[in-house]
C-alpha cells in the first residue's frame, strides 16, 4: 500500500546507489514493503555468525559499527546512506562480523526477497553491487562485506582502526574536477580557484586531459611578471599531465607524488591521459587520508561547506585525542590541542550559520562558551551551553536585533546538534530568548543574580562566569567581565554563597573510604566522576580565583597554578589540585572515549586497582581544598 | 492483618486493570495514530483522515500502516490550509462508518500512542458513536505529555505548558517533511516516542507499566 512514510522512505533512498538506478516507481514499490527499525546506541542489530535475517539494511540516521569480535576493532563503519548486510544473504551464509549501533540510529530494513529481482533484472544494481565487492579485493578485508561505493566521499572514512593496512586501501579522490578549456586567461583561472577553493585546475580539450595549473604556476609564471594576466592557459599549464588509474592505492599514490615531485595527480578512466578525466587527487587529500594531525584537520575543516561535513572531521579528533592519551602526551598540551580543534569546528559552524543568515549582523556580538567548554575542559562530545551577548543598540532597533540574533542561534545551535552536540537539557543556550542578550540586559541579568542570592542565582553563575569567547567581538565580552567583578567587589557577601554552593558537590567516599556509587536509574552502582570529583575542584577554583578579581584564566588547572603564584603559603596544595583535576580530566576522557560517550559515570569493577588508589589520592587534595574555602569565606556562619 | 485486607484488595482491584508486570516494551504492539480533522470541535467537526502505524520491538513494517481519507459532507475551508485536503479529493473515498469498522479491525487491543491523545480518541469515539459502534477501550499513552516527564526538573528552566509535535520534532531531530498529513505526523509521533522511552530509560528503569503511571 503506497502511503505517506513509504514516499518518505523513498525519498531518502533515492539519494543513495544502488537505488538511484531504479525507477522512481520501482523505488516507491520497494519502499511500500520496508520496515524502519529504531536501535538505541551499542544495541546489535546482528552478531558474528547468527543466521542471516530476511531484510539488509540502509542506514537512515546515525551511524553502525561493523566488527568482529575476536579483534573487537571497528573494521567498518556505515553512516547514512550506507548500506550493511547484503552480501551474506546473497552468498547465503552466516553474518561474518557483528553489527552494532555506534550511536542512536534508524535503520531501513529492506526484504532481500523484494529487491533481490531488481538485482537480477536492472544491470546497474548488479555492476554496482559487483563493483563494491570486486573493488575491496586490494582491501585486506575482502572477505568482508563491506559495502560502501569506494571514491563515494572525500574523506568522509571515518575510523580507521588498522594503520598500516590502511596503506594499500583505494584513494579516495575529488570527483568534482575544476577544468577549464585552453584558452582561458590566468586572470580568470585564479579568479576560478579561488572561488572554488582549490589549488589546481585541469586543461582539458574535448574531455581529455591536456595540462595542468596549480597555484606554483599562477606565482612563479604570472605573478613573477614573466606573463601578462591575459596569458592563455595553453602558454603556462605543465604538460603533459601526469595520469594514473583511479584504482590507485594511497601508498601507490604518495609514491607517484613523490617521484614526479608534483602536488596533484590526475585520475582517469583507464590511466592514460587518453581517457577522460575522472577525479583530481591532491596532496591534501592523500594527507587527510594518511593521518590525523592538527594541522591536517584544521584545513580540512576550513573546507567545509557544509554542517554535515564537520561531523567526520570531528570523528577523526576524537581518534587524534585517542591517540594522544595513548602516548601518555601531557594532559595540558593534550587539551589545549583538542579543544582548540573543537573550537575550530564550532567556529566554522558558527561562520555557515552566518552564511545562512539574510543579512551580516545588525550589530557587533560575541558568542561565548560557557561550562566546561568555557573553561576549555571539554574534549568529549557533551551537551552545548552557550550565550549571545551583542553590543546595545538603540530602542528603535531592538526587537530588530533581538530576533534577529535569535534566528542566527538557532541556526547554530541545530548545527552544533549535527556535529554531535547535544542540545542542553535545561536550554542553556543562545536560542533561547534568556541566553541572548545585549550587553546591557547581561548587566542587569548579572545583577540580579549577584544581588538575590538564592541557589538558583548561584548555579547560574557558576556556569555563566566561566565563559570564554569562541567567535566574535571579545570587546563586548570583556565589558562584561568587568562588569562581574565590580558587582563582586560591592557586594562580598556573595562570595559566601558561591562557596556554599562549591561545597554542596556530593562526597566522593563515604566514611569507610570506600567509592560512594549512584543508586539508582541508568547508571546505578557507578561512580560520578563529574560531579564528585571534578565539578568540586572546578567550584572552589571558580571561588578563588574571582576573589583575586584575575580576570581570563577559565580553565581550573590553569586556576590553581595562578593561584599557586598569588598565594605562595597555598601553593602545594594548589599545585597538587590542578595536578589531580588532569589527572581526574584524563580518566574521565579515556573512560569516555572507551565507551562512546561523555565518560561521566565509571563502573568501579573496570578499574584496576592502581587507578582506584590514584583516584582516592585526588579525593584527599579536594578535602583539603574543601576545607581551605570553607574556613577563608567563613561559610559556617551561614549555614 | 485482617483489617489491612479489604485495603490490600482495593489496591489489587486497580492493579488488575494495567498489565502483566512482565510485559516489555519491546513485546507490546502500539498502535501510533494521527487524524486531521475539519476543526477542533468534537460534535462539529469531522475526521477527513487516519494515519496509524504499528510499533513493535522498536520497528515500524510500512505494509501494515494504515493510511485512510474518508468521506465527509462538513467541510471546512480554513482548516483545508493546514492538512491540504481538499473537497473533491475526499469524496471518492470510503464512508465514514466503513473507515472506521477497518480502523478498528487494524487496531484490535493495541496500545494507543498519539500527541495530545485526547483530542484524536475523542474525535474518534464521537465518530464511532454517530455509527453506532462501540467506542474505544484500548489503553492509550500520550506524547505531549510523557515529554514532559523527560525533562529535567529544574528553577532553571521554565517548562512549557505545552509541547507540540513540531517542538518534538526539533528537540528530537526528526524530518518534518510530511507534517500535517495523518501518517506523516504518527510517524513522527512514533519516532519521538522511542526516544522519550530512551531518555526515560536514562532515569530510572521503565516498563510498560510505568509508562502509564507517570
Amino acid at each position: 500500500m503506497k502511503n505517506t512514510i513509504s514516499h518518505r522512505v523513498a525519498d531518502f533512498l533515492k539519494n543513495f546507489p544502488p537505488f538511484n538506478f531504479l525507477h522512481h516507481l520501482e523505488l516507491e514499490k520497494l519502499s511500500e514493503q520496508i520496515s524502519i527499525i529504531y536501535k538505541d546506541k551499542d544495541s546489535v542489530i546482528f552478531a558474528e555468525n547468527d543466521a542471516t535475517h530476511d531484510s539488509f539494511y540502509v542506514v537512515h540516521k546515525g551511524a553502525v559499527a561493523l566488527k568482529k569480535n575476536l579483534k573487537n576493532a571497528v573494521l567498518d563503519m556505515c553512516d547514512e546512506g550506507d548500506i550493511f548486510g547484503l552480501r551474506p544473504l546473497l552468498a547465503q551464509e552466516n553474518y561474518i562480523m557483528e553489527a552494532r549501533a555506534y550511536e542512536e540510529t534508524i535503520l531501513y530494513a529492506i526484504p532481500i526477497a523484494v529487491f533481490k529481482p531488481y538485482a537480477l533484472e536492472n544491470r546497474h544494481i548488479g555492476n554496482f553491487l559487483i563493483e563494491s565487492y570486486a573493488s575491496n579485493t586490494k582491501n585486506p578485508y575482502s572477505d568482508i562485506h563491506k559495502n560502501k561505493l569506494y571514491g563515494d566521499f572525500i574523506g568522509e572514512e571515518p575510523s580507521r582502526s588498522d594503520q598500516e593496512l590502511f596503506d594499500l586501501q583505494p584513494v579516495k579522490y575529488s570527483k568534482k574536477i575544476v577544468t577549464c578549456g585552453p584558452s582561458t586567461t590566468a586572470k580568470e583561472i585564479a579568479k576560478i580557484l579561488t572561488k572554488k577553493k582549490v589549488g589546481a585546475i585541469l586543461i582539458v580539450d574535448e574531455m581529455l586531459p591536456i595540462g595542468i595549473i596549480t597555484d606554483k604556476d599562477l606565482r612563479n609564471k604570472i605573478v613573477s611578471g614573466d606573463y601578462p594576466i591575459t596569458t592563455t592557459a595553453e602558454t603556462i599549464m605543465t604538460k603533459p599531465v601526469i595520469t594514473y588509474s583511479k584504482k590507485m592505492t594511497v601508498t601507490e599514490a604518495q609514491m607517484a607524488m613523490m617521484k614526479s615531485n608534483i602536488s596533484y595527480l590526475c585520475l582517469t578512466k583507464d590511466g592514460t591521459v587518453n581517457t577522460k578525466a575522472v577525479g583530481i587527487l591532491s596532496k591534501h587529500d592523500l594527507m587527510v587520508a594518511l593521518g590525523n594531525n592538527p594541522a591536517v584537520l584544521i584545513k580540512a575543516l576550513k573546507r567545509t561547506t557544509k554542517v554535515k561535513e564537520i561531523k567526520p572531521i570531528r570523528a577523526r579528533i576524537m581518534q587524534l585525542l585517542q591517540g594522544y592519551l595513548d602516548q601518555n602526551i601531557p594532559m595540558t598540551l593534550i587539551s589545549k590541542i583538542i579543544t582548540e580543534l573543537n573550537d575550530a569546528c564550532i567556529t566554522r559552524v558558527i561562520e555557515m550559520s552566518l552564511e545562512k543568515m539574510s543579512s551580516p549582523p545588525p550589530a557587533k556580538f560575541a558568542w561565548l562558551a560557557l561550562g566546561s567548554q568555557g573553561r576549555s575542559e571539554q574534549m568529549l562530545h557533551t551537551d552545548q551551553d552557550n550565550a549571545i551577548v551583542y553590543e546595545n543598540v538603540s530602542e528603535v532597533f531592538r526587537d530588530e536585533t533581538q530576533a534577529y540574533f535569535r534566528k542566527f542561534a538557532a541556526h547554530v545551535n541545530k548545527g552544533l546538534f549535527t556535529i554531535g552536540y547535544d542540545y542542553c537539557p535545561a536550554e542553556m543556550m543562545a536560542s533561547n530568548p534568556k541566553w541572548c542578550l545585549s550587553l546591557d540586559e547581561w548587566k542587569t541579568q548579572i545583577e540580579y543574580w549577584i544581588t538575590n542570592h538564592g541557589k538558583n542565582e548561584v548555579l547560574l553563575s557558576f556556569i555563566f562566569f566561566d565563559f570564554s569567547v569562541t567567535y566574535g567581538d571579545s570587546e563586548t565580552a570583556n565589558q562584561l567581565s568587568d562588569f562581574i567583578f565590580e558587582k563582586l567587589k560591592a557586594n562580598p557577601i556573595f562570595y559566601v554563597h558561591l562557596v556554599s554552593g562549591a561545597l554542596q558537590s556530593p562526597s566522593p567516599t563515604g566514611f569507610f573510604r570506600q567509592f560512594l556509587v549512584e543508586q539508582d536509574g541508568a547508571n546505578k552502582d557507578q561512580f560520578d566522576i563529574k560531579r564528585r570529583a571534578l565539578m568540586p575542584l572546578t567550584d572552589a577554583a571558580r571561588v578563588l580565583i574571582l576573589s583575586h578579581s584575575v580576570k581570563s584564566i577559565s580553565n581550573t588547572a590553569e586556576r590553581f597554578e595562578k593561584l599557586a603564584e598569588l598565594e605562595p603559603q597555598n601553593s602545594e596544595l594548589y599545585l597538587s589540585c590542578s595536578y589531580s583535576f588532569k589527572a581526574l580530566l584524563k580518566f574521565r576522557t579515556k573512560q569516555g572515549l572507551l565507551h562512546h560517550d561523555s565518560g561521566q559515570f565509571i563502573a568501579l569493577e573496570s578499574l584496576s586497582k592502581m587507578e582506584k588508589i590514584k583516584l582516592k589520592r585526588t579525593f584527599k587534595t579536594i578535602k583539603e581544598l574543601q576545607e581551605l574555602i570553607s574556613v577563608r569565606f567563613n561559610v559556617s556562619n551561614l549555614v | 492483618m485482617s483489617l489491612l485486607k479489604p485495603f490490600f484488595n482495593f489496591w489489587k482491584k486497580e492493579d488488575d486493570n494495567l498489565f502483566d508486570e512482565n510485559i516489555s516494551i519491546e513485546e507490546t504492539r502500539f498502535v501510533v495514530l494521527d487524524t486531521e480533522t475539519t476543526g477542533f470541535d468534537y460534535e462539529n467537526d469531522r475526521i477527513l483522515c487516519i494515519g496509524a502505524l504499528v510499533l513493535q520491538n522498536g520497528s515500524i513494517a510500512i505494509p501494515e500502516s494504515f493510511e485512510m481519507y474518508i468521506e465527509q459532507d462538513h467541510y471546512d475551508k480554513s482548516t483545508a490550509q493546514i492538512h491540504g485536503i481538499l473537497k473533491d479529493f475526499i469524496l471518492k473515498r470510503p464512508s465514514e462508518s466503513e473507515a472506521l469498522q477497518q480502523f478498528l479491525a487494524f487496531l484490535g487491543d493495541s496500545v494507543i500512542i498519539a500527541h495530545h491523545t485526547v483530542f484524536d480518541v475523542t474525535m474518534i469515539n464521537k465518530a464511532l458513536e454517530r455509527n453506532g459502534l462501540p467506542i474505544l477501550e484500548n489503553k492509550t499513552l500520550d506524547t505531549a505529555y510523557l515529554y514532559k516527564k523527560t525533562l529535567i526538573e529544574s528553577h532553571l528552566f521554565e517548562r512549557k505548558d505545552h509541547y507540540s509535535l513540531d517542538d518534538l520534532a526539533d528537540k528530537f531531530d526528526i524530518s518534518k517533511k510530511d507534517r500535517h498529513t495523518a501518517l506523516g505526523d504518527a510517524y513522527i509521533t512514533a519516532i519521538a516516542f522511542l526516544k522519550i522511552v530512551k531518555k526515560l530509560k536514562e532515569k530510572k528503569e521503565v516498563n510498560l507499566n510505568s509508562l502509564f503511571k507517570l
